[in-house]
Parts: structure tokens; C-alpha cells; sequence
């Protein structure tokens, strides 16, 4: 969003170091200070930008959950409230004016299986100019990407209330029976046709398949069958709001009522300003297949009493009640001392949605006094620092196998499924891999059983490296465990390849009896360890390793990996072309 | 080498002149070529400090072979006039001879011999005048007695046209520190019969050229990334602090996204943000009181929160992701502290977390997050701040500002900022907060205890640390293993 210099000048802000400290203060993200001219040159080149305005324009990013700080209306309001400029307005549900009856939306049972909620409110007499009908409609597409996760939870119309008339009926209906002229097209089309339509819309495609694959698809008629809008997808062209428009029926359709009624109040929270009885806005009525009927937008303001004491004491300042009520007033929280102790009531108006518990307010409290005021002092929490013990044996086998001649990799813990299968001669069903659901590409299919693909790998990006290349890395693989509350647990490996003319399987062996040694188990059949011919591998004709040169590896009789030379083929798949030995195997019996 | 007699010479001169001499001078005293001199002081450098020579490119001129040849025998042309008799000479003749073919052109174009090309018997030569002056030669024999001064650059020019002299490097010689006239033979190494016939001590030793590089010993690297980590692991543990069991890489979205107040349509759980298992897909245990306290929580707030008010689904939390951050262990650590009797505690870990997100420069699919966690009775915000200085001050940082930013389970929630001396401006360093009661209240910690909390990713200082630029040179299998090799030790406040 861009802000320009008479908003800065409207919160009596001129230099723009001053502003830059501003926005950090109040926690928003001062992106770059540019102009119209310069992101057009960016963004369409030079020619484009002959003629643009060289005003300057501030570039600034919200909170993700300041919906009201979403327009430039909401922003310098904010603002001017933060430097006190401004009282922050209090916005106001009203009747017609005219004393007629409030605009009314029915919604039929049809809508239950597939958007159930909706809301709707009317501004009245308001005036657009070019700058505030294009915020009007910038907050609605913000809104729909934000609180509205775009459309699938919330979809706003908005709606030129001259060109229909009430009351509106929302429904659901099957695609072929719906027909009508949608907004940016010159002639009507049923539902069906409209969905083949955007298929290739750069835009709209991104929300057909919030409805595509349902039976009935929401629609809101006026009482004469023309069709307002066919949510979440596209307005009808009928109803069409323009500069001129004076009266605004804006109706929210949503899957979750909670963020129908917000984004409503945002909506017209933010453009009342721009109504001719500034910040109030027209209720309608809107009714449930029950026959409930209640009444929109809710604009509800809510009181929350909190002491200072308690302000101060999480905060960790000093300051009377009053002083803490003028901070958060300035947050737009209007804030009284109640009178009793250092009780402060607090009005949460309808506009600070992200406000819903009382640490909220403590934060508005803590910005507004500066969170670089506040002064910084050391816990005095005693406690006593204990490593985790896989760490704690990592961290040290680390720093002797480097002693040992051998060179630290780190790598993915996510890798391709041929990684650690077809690569090294495995069959996938048998690694107990945990698999992903959602990977963009192949590196990320499963996450890895073992290190040994990532060292191959390591090497083949090294190979113009002087031979011989001694790798080594000790992490953790991913390894299914239905005994685990997830179904999966880590195991903390330690893999090691040598890397060269000839296989060197004595020098991997050495590794193992150096890595032996340092845990101080010594060679034995029993209480020691030792290797035996991995002969049950052979047999079946899968292993990693060449025949006849893989052994497995016992400590205290019990398996803990394997060491020998790999198999010409995982060489070769690997894209290697020297011989190569490695050593794998699990540390954590050692713990 | 060339011989002691010849080196013993180039000494004994030396010696006799205060202020040294040039290694042309001893050339033309000694009457051998200049390159052997040359040869000579590199031999009598590689004795010590016998003689100390200094390199000068000294304009000084010298006669190539071809040079030397027309000075003393004449330039080619004037060679083909004298050849020439007075009754003349076939050309086919004159062309034979070794001056035959420049000398003839050079001859013809200064007009001393003419050409009969109707001669009967075939094309003759004949001189044109009876004597010739052959200031080539003249020329040369001034350069080659040293009197290249005489000429003009013009004339010098000319010659060098003709590629008949060049400019020679030649050598300034003064006596060296431990000058002598005499050759004594250098051992290159001590060996073990000298020390024990105590020889040694007689012996001169060849000097080691200590410009070299030694032989790099036979050894293995720590990665970066990884002597990184141990060091913040040694600052945490320096501060108290116990490290985590993260080992736990598959988490359900109860633990990584609900446990932590984070609503089930944030986008963070988007399928586009994280990576979701298919196999195992579910997560199947929980506490079961405290889901439901988290379920209430959501929907239908509690513990002075209005909560989100949406239909919470337990199908939603059950689904099983790659971690997105290391909170999701402290979650699990904060709802394990909650079921005993309450005692303060410091926590971090640091270890590898993942995001299904587009992957550049500095972003990959996986990462290392360091984060640390303290929980204890009224804990305030000025508490945070300053255990983050006390951090950051180990870290090398000390100029820190924060600034209000927003966190689904951390309320306040301050980014941390440190000033950077080299950008001149405020960078950011990493996330801080304090966890929600909604987060804390649920897991039955009491009301009064407080947790701060904040992170940053390991690989960001890293690449800053030892100046890498694309994350893929550091991390994963595409790593320059040289720069593995290369990288300094890491001391992360200097």
C-alpha cells in the first residue's frame, strides 16, 4: 500500500526519517520510498512512465492481523489516533433514515451444503472519488487474500443499491439453472459456461474450485430475479458499482460466520468516513431458513476492565492507571479509569478484531509507551544447563572423526524416493520411509533412512576434488514407528565413505575400529563387537554393497549397521566412477 | 649449478669493489657470456647470505647472436656487396648464400648492386659503386663495446627494427651478511648421524625458502554450518539453558500448529507452506483432557479469550507435517513441565525444520531454526528484551531495537533488530514473544507463570559469518567441499 504526502502531512509527519521511525514504532514495515513514475519504469518500463507523477509514494506493509490498517483510510486513521491528531470516531448502526424498513437478505436451506452463512449492510449517500472507489475496491481484494483465505471462508459483494431492489434472496442452485451477464462481460452465461470461462482467467481461476465440484452453487437474486452476485466467484454485471454509485448493499456469503461479521465491519467501518453522516452505517436484516432473523452489520464494542498493576507488572514499567489509559486510547482502545483502585475499562471497538484477550491490550499498551523505552533487566530465573544426550555424543564423535581424517557433509534430510531406493539397490516398501504428500518437486518426496545417498551425492557435486574424498556426516534419518504417538520417530546415524583408486575397505574398517575405541567398546564377540559376512543380503540379491565385501556390524550381539564396498551399480547410479566403501550405523545404542 | 671455480671468481670480484657491482660488468670482466653470470648469483643466492642481488631492469643494451654476427662480419647487404666481383654474379648464386636473400634486397634498395635480368647464362648481379660504408655494422659495434649511448633514439629504433639487440635484466651484487670467497657445500636437511657424530655443527645448512607454503596436513574439516551450531549451543549452555530433544523431525498439526493457538485456516497450514506426510498420514495419540481444552480454546475461547470461534476438527490436528519450527517441542515441553509440580526452566534447541516453499538464493526447503525458551513467574517484556541482549551480546551484537510485529501464538511479539555497521542501517536478527495464555493456560501451567521465547535461523549468521552468498554452497550436497577445507575456526564474537 502507498501512502503519499499528504496522509504524512495529515499525521504531521514531513521528514521521512521521522516517518521511518514512526512506522517502526507502531510496527509496520516502511518497504521503500518511491513514486508513481519509478513503478511504472520497474514494472512496464520507461515509456510507460512518461507523463506519471513524480510525487513521492511510501511503501508500507501491515501486521497480517491488522485487517483494520488494511486501507489507506484505516492506516492514516490509525495513525492520526497513535499521534493523537485524531479522536478515534465511533462507529454507529442505524436504521433507515427514511424510516422504512432495513434492507433484508433470506437465506434458503439450499445454501447448507456449500456456503451456509452470509451478512449484509448498506452505506448510505456516499461520495466516491477516483482515489477512494479504487481503495474501496483494493480493500475488498485484500481482504478476500487475508482474513477471507481467498474466498474460502468469506466472499464480498458489493453492490449499487439504485439498480435493485430488495428483499434479496440467497440460494443454491444447479449450475445449469443459473444464467446471467456477469460483471467485465458483454453478454450472460449459465454457471457452467461462466466456469469453463474463467478456466483461463488469471484471476478468477484461483476460486472455481471452491464451488466446482458441488451440485448447487450459491447465488443472490433481488426481487425481481436479477442476480446480484454468484459467490464466491463474480459479481452480476446489473448491479455494478461506479464513481457515481450513492447507496451500497455489500453482503458477505461465508463458510465461517465469525469472519463474515468481521470482514462486514471492515468494510464499512472503513468507508462510512466517506458517507454524508460520516461512520454510521444502514443496518439490514438478514434470515435464517429457521426464521432466525438477525440484524448487520454487528459493530459491536466490548469492554474489558484490567488493572494497571497487571499492565505494568507483565510489561515491566511503571505507570499510573491514567497514563496507561491514554496509551491504549491512542491505540485506538478508548480507555477510562474506572474509578475503582487502578481499574481501567477498555473499549474494543469493532474495527481491532485481533483484540481477544486481555494480552492483547497489554501489547497495544507496551507499543504505544515504545517497546524501546522500556527498560531491559536480566531474569533472575536460577537454573542449571544440561545437554540432550544424543547431542551431547554427537558433538564429540563429530570433532574425533574430523581428528580421524575425515571431512563433516551436511546434508537434506528430504531427498527423492529414488535416493534412497533404486539408488542403492533397495527396494522402497522395505526402508520404512516416511513419505510426504505434497512435494513441489522429487527432492522432497520422503524424508531420508539414510546418510549414505547424501554423501554419494556430496561427492558426485565434489569430484573435481583431490582423491581420496573422506566424508562423513552424524544426523538424523526418519525412519516409521507405529509405537510412536506420530508413527515415526529419528534415529541419530553416523555414515562415513572413502572415496578412491581402489575401495580402501580397511580404511572404513579402521574408521569403525577408531569410532569403537572412542566409545569404549572393545573387539569381541560378546561384550565387544565385532563384523560378520552380510550373507542373507547376498542371497537375496539387494544389497547396497558389492558380494562378498559387506559385513554387518555387532556390539554387545547386537546389530547396529553395516561396512563395506558399495555395488558397481549404486556407484554408477550415483554418477561416481571410482571405488568406493562405506561405513552406517545407528549411535544411539551407545547413549 | 655452475662451476665453484666460476662462482669463487664472481666473489672475489665482488669483493674487491665497495657498493657492488652489476652482473654485466662481471661479465665483460670475466669475458663470459652475461647469462651465465646470471646463473652464477642464482647459484650463490641459493648458499644464504653469501651475496645479496637485486633484480634491475637497467637499459642497458646487448647484441642478439644475429647482432654479434653483423659485427663482426658485417650487415647482410654489405656482405652480398663484397661477395659480389667486379664481373658480377649469377643470382641464383648470390641467393644461396646465407646473407643471400635480405642482403640482396636491402643491397638493391640502397642502390650498390643492380640486377641484369637479360645477362645471358640468366639474371646477373653487378655492383654499382665501388666501395660502401656499412653503418649497420658501425652502429653495432658501438652497442656491443657499451657506447649504445652515441646514438640517437632514432637510430636505436631503426635497430631494433631489425631485432638486432634487446634490453637485458641484469643483477646489482653486493656482499651478503655471511660474504666469503670460498664454496663450502650446504646439507639440505639435519639427519639423525649428524646429531649423533655431532657433524652439525660444522656443516652449513641450505637456507629454507620460508615465501613457500607448507604441506598441508593430512586431516579432517567441521562443516561450517556445524561449528556455527556448536557454538550457539555453547552460548546457550553458558547461559543455563537445557537443550531440547528435537529429535523428532514428524509432527502431527496438533502439536505444531493447534497446541500453539494457531487457527486450522492460518495459512501457515496451507499446502503450499507445509509439508504434509501420506505415509504415516495420522497422528493417533494425544493428552486427551488437554485436546480438549486446546478444542475449547479455539472455538469457543476460555481463559479471558473469545477465542477464534470456528468449528475446530480434530482431523485437522491429527494430520501428520514435516515441522515447520522447533516450537512445536516447546510446546510439547511446556505441556510436559505443566503435569509436575512447577519449577522454573531454560530451554533451546537448535535443529533442522521444514517449509514446502519456493526455494532461492537464501531460502531452501529446510533449515536449522536456534530457539530459546523461558518459563517462570512473572516474567515481563523488559525481561525478554534484556536476556536478548545478553544473547546477542555473546554473539559480537550489542546495538538492539525492537519492533512490535505479529505471531499467532506470541503476544507481544517483538522482531529484533541490530545495527549494522558495514550497511549502516538496522537489519533484522530474529523473532521474539511472549506465548499466549491460550497457548500456556490450556496446558495447566499456572496462571502466573510467563514464558519468552524467541528464534532465528542458524544459516543466516553462517552465511554472514564466512561471507557465502547462495545458501546451496553451504548447505546440502551441492557444498563446495573447498571451502569446507578453507573455513576459519568460528568465534562468533569476533
Amino acid at each position: 500500500m502507498y501512502l503519499n504526502n499528504k496522509m504524512l502531512f495529515s499525521i504531521h509527519i514531513l521528514a521521512d526519517e521521522e516517518f521511518d521511525e514512526l512506522c517502526f514504532e507502531f510496527g509496520l514495515e516502511l518497504d521503500e520510498i518511491t513514486s508513481e513514475k519509478e513503478i511504472l519504469i520497474r514494472e512496464q518500463g520507461g515509456e510507460k512512465a512518461e507523463g506519471a507523477s513524480d510525487v513521492v509514494l511510501y511503501k508500507i506493509d501491515v501486521p497480517a492481523n491488522r485487517y483494520d490498517l488494511l486501507c489507506l483510510e484505516g492506516l492514516v486513521r490509525g495513525l492520526q489516533v497513535f499521534k493523537e491528531k485524531l479522536e478515534a470516531p465511533r462507529y454507529k448502526r442505524v436504521s433507515p433514515a427514511d424510516g422504512g424498513e432495513p434492507q433484508r437478505l433470506v437465506i434458503t436451506e439450499e445454501t447448507a451444503s456449500v456456503r451456509p452463512h452470509a451478512v449484509a449492510a448498506v452505506l448510505r449517500n456516499i461520495t466516491f472519488t477516483q482515489e477512494r472507489y479504487e481503495s474501496f475496491i483494493e480493500l475488498q481484494e485484500k481482504l478476500h487474500q487475508n482474513i477471507c483465505r481467498k474466498r474460502t471462508l468469506v466472499a464480498i459483494g458489493t453492490h449499487d443499491l439504485d439498480t435493485i431492489s430488495g428483499p434479496f434472496t440467497y440460494t443454491a442452485k444447479p449450475p445449469g439453472e443459473i444464467r446471467f451477464k456477469p460483471l467485465s462481460q458483454s453478454r450472460e452465461y449459465t454457471a457452467a459456461e461462466l466456469m469453463s470461462l474463467y478456466k483461463t482467467d488469471s484471476h478468477l481461476r484461483h476460486y472455481l474450485h471452491i464451488i466446482e465440484n458441488e451440485p448447487l452453487y450459491p447465488i443472490i437474486y433481488d426481487s425481481n430475479g436479477i442476480v446480484l452476485s454468484m459467490p464466491p466467484i463474480i459479481n452480476g454485471d446489473h448491479s455494478k458499482i461506479s464513481l457515481n454509485t450513492k447507496n451500497i448493499f455489500i453482503e458477505c456469503t461465508a463458510t465461517d460466520l465469525t469472519k463474515a461479521k468481521i470482514t462486514l465491519d471492515m468494510v464499512v467501518t472503513m468507508f462510512s468516513v466517506y458517507c454524508d453522516e460520516p461512520f454510521t452505517v444502514e443496518e439490514a436484516e438478514v434470515v435464517y431458513p429457521d426464521g432466525r432473523l438477525s440484524v448487520y452489520p454487528e459493530l459491536a464494542y466490548r469492554t474489558e476492565t484490567l488493572s494497571g498493576d497487571f499492565i505494568n507488572k507483565r510489561v515491566g514499567i511503571n505507570e499510573s492507571a491514567e497514563s496507561i489509559a491514554q496509551l491504549l486510547t491512542r491505540m485506538c482502545l478508548r480507555s477510562e479509569v474506572s474509578g475503582e483502585g487502578d481499574l481501567i475499562q477498555v473499549e474494543i471497538p469493532p474495527t481491532r478484531a485481533d483484540v481477544i484477550h486481555a494480552c492483547d491490550i497489554m501489547e497495544d499498551a507496551a507499543i504505544a509507551y515504545g517497546f524501546n523505552n522500556i527498560v531491559r533487566s536480566t531474569p533472575r530465573t536460577y537454573t542449571v544447563a544440561n545437554q540432550l544426550p544424543v547431542n551431547k555424543l554427537t558433538e564429540l564423535l563429530r570433532q574425533d572423526l574430523t581428528a580421524a581424517g575425515f571431512t563433516e557433509a551436511l546434508t537434506f534430510a528430504l531427498c527423492s524416493e529414488e535416493d534412497i531406493a533404486d539408488k542403492l539397490r533397495k527396494n522402497i516398501t522395505e526402508t520404512r520411509a516416511v513419505h510426504i504428500s505434497n512435494p513441489k518437486t522429487a527432492d522432497f518426496q520422503v524424508a531420508r533412512t539414510s546418510l549414505l545417498p547424501g554423501l554419494l551425492k556430496t561427492i558426485a557435486a565434489n569430484r573435481k576434488m583431490p582423491l581420496p574424498l573422506k566424508l562423513f556426516e552424524i544426523s538424523d534419518v526418519v525412519l516409521k514407528d507405529e509405537t510412536k504417538d506420530v508413527g515415526a520417530r529419528n534415529n541419530r546415524r553416523l555414515c562415513a565413505v572413502y572415496y578412491n583408486k581402489s575401495p580402501g575397505f580397511e580404511v572404513i574398517h579402521g574408521l569403525l575400529d577408531r569410532v569403537m575405541q572412542l566409545l569404549d567398546v572393545k573387539p569381541g564377540r560378546n561384550q565387544g563387537y565385532h563384523i560378520q559376512a552380510s550373507y542373507l543380503k547376498i542371497y537375496f540379491n539387494d544389497s547396497t554393497f558389492f558380494p562378498g565385501r559387506c559385513a554387518e556390524i555387532f556390539s554387545c550381539g547386537k546389530s547396529i549397521g553395516h561396512l563395506g564396498v558399495l555395488h558397481p551399480d549404486v556407484i554408477s547410479r550415483f554418477e561416481l566412477t571410482m571405488p568406493c566403501s562405506a561405513i552406517d550405523i545407528d549411535i544411539e545404542p551407545f547413549l | 649449478m655452475a662451476d665453484n671455480g666460476l662462482l669463487e671468481s664472481v666473489l672475489r670480484l665482488v669483493e674487491k669493489v665497495d657498493g657492488g657491482t652489476d652482473s654485466q660488468d662481471v661479465a665483460a670482466d670475466l669475458g663470459v657470456d652475461h647469462q651465465v653470470i646470471v646463473g652464477a648469483v642464482k647459484s650463490l643466492q641459493a648458499l644464504g647470505e653469501v651475496i645479496s642481488a637485486e633484480q634491475k631492469s637497467s637499459r642497458h643494451w646487448e647484441l642478439t647472436g644475429e647482432g654479434r654476427e653483423i659485427a663482426e662480419q658485417g650487415s647482410h647487404e654489405a656482405r652480398v656487396f663484397n661477395a659480389i666481383p667486379d664481373e658480377g654474379l649469377p643470382q641464383n648464386q648470390l641467393m644461396k648464400m646465407p646473407s643471400g636473400k635480405v642482403g640482396f634486397s636491402k643491397a638493391m634498395s640502397n642502390k650498390w648492386i643492380r640486377l641484369d635480368k637479360a645477362h645471358e647464362g640468366g639474371p646477373r648481379v653487378f655492383k654499382t659503386v665501388e666501395a660502401i660504408e656499412d653503418t649497420v655494422r658501425d652502429k653495432l659495434q658501438l652497442v656491443q663495446k657499451g657506447q649504445s649511448a652515441k646514438l640517437e633514439d632514432k637510430e636505436k629504433n631503426e635497430l631494433k627494427k631489425l631485432q638486432c639487440y634487446w634490453t637485458v635484466k641484469s643483477y646489482w651484487i653486493t656482499k651478503g651478511s655471511s660474504f666469503s670467497t670460498t664454496i663450502t657445500k650446504q646439507e639440505t636437511e639435519l639427519t639423525p648421524e649428524m646429531i649423533a657424530s655431532g657433524s652439525w655443527k660444522e656443516k652449513k645448512f641450505k637456507p629454507y625458502n620460508f615465501e613457500a607454503m607448507g604441506v598441508a596436513p593430512d586431516c579432517g574439516h567441521l562443516h561450517p554450518l556445524m561449528k556455527v551450531r556448536t557454538q550457539f549451543r555453547q552460548i546457550f549452555l553458558e547461559m543455563g539453558f537445557t537443550e531440547m530433544p528435537t529429535n523428532n523431525f514428524i509432527e502431527s498439526s496438533f502439536w505444531n500448529f493447534d497446541s500453539l493457538f494457531q487457527p486450522q485456516q492460518h495459512p501457515a497450514r496451507d499446502q503450499h507452506d507445509t509439508f504434509f506426510i501420506s505415509d504415516p498420514a495420522l497422528a493417533h495419540e494425544f493428552p486427551q483432557d488437554y485436546l480438549e481444552r486446546v478444542k475449547k480454546v479455539h472455538s469457543e475461547g476460555g481463559y479471558g479469550s473469545q477465542g477464534y470461534k470456528y468449528d475446530w476438527k480434530i482431523e485437522e490436528a491429527q494430520k501428520n507435517l514435516l515441522r515447520t519450527h522447533t516450537t512445536a517441542v516447546s510446546a510439547r515441553m511446556l505441556y510436559k513441565l505443566a503435569q509436575q509440580k512447577f519449577t522454573p526452566v531454560k530451554y533451546f534447541s537448535i535443529d533442522r525444520v521444514f517449509r514446502n516453499e519456493t526455494l532461492d538464493a537464501t531460502h531452501l526447503a529446510e533449515f536449522h531454526q536456534i530457539e530459546g525458551v523461558v518459563a517462570d513467574y512473572g516474567l515481563t517484556l523488559g525481561n525478554l528484551m534484556g536476556i536478548l541482549h545478553q544473547f546477542f551480546t555473546k554473539l559480537g551484537i550489542t546495538k538492539l531495537r525492537f519492533k512490535p510485529a505479529y505471531n499467532p501464538y506470541t503476544e507481544p511479539s517483538m522482531e529484533v533488530f541490530s545495527y549494522h555497521e558495514g550497511l549502516k542501517k538496522w537489519v533484522e536478527v530474529g523473532n521474539s514473544g511472549v506465548f499466549r495464555p491460550e497457548m500456556l493456560l490450556p496446558m495447566g501451567l499456572p496462571e502466573g507463570v510467563s514464558v519468552i521465547a524467541w528464534g532465528l535461523s542458524l544459516e543466516r549468521p553462517t552465511m554472514i559469518k564466512y561471507g557465502i552468498n547462495n545458501i546451496r554452497e553451504l548447505v546440502g550436497h551441492k557444498v563446495n567441499l573447498q571451502m569446507v577445507y578453507d573455513s576459519p575456526i568460528c568465534r562468533l564474537d569476533s
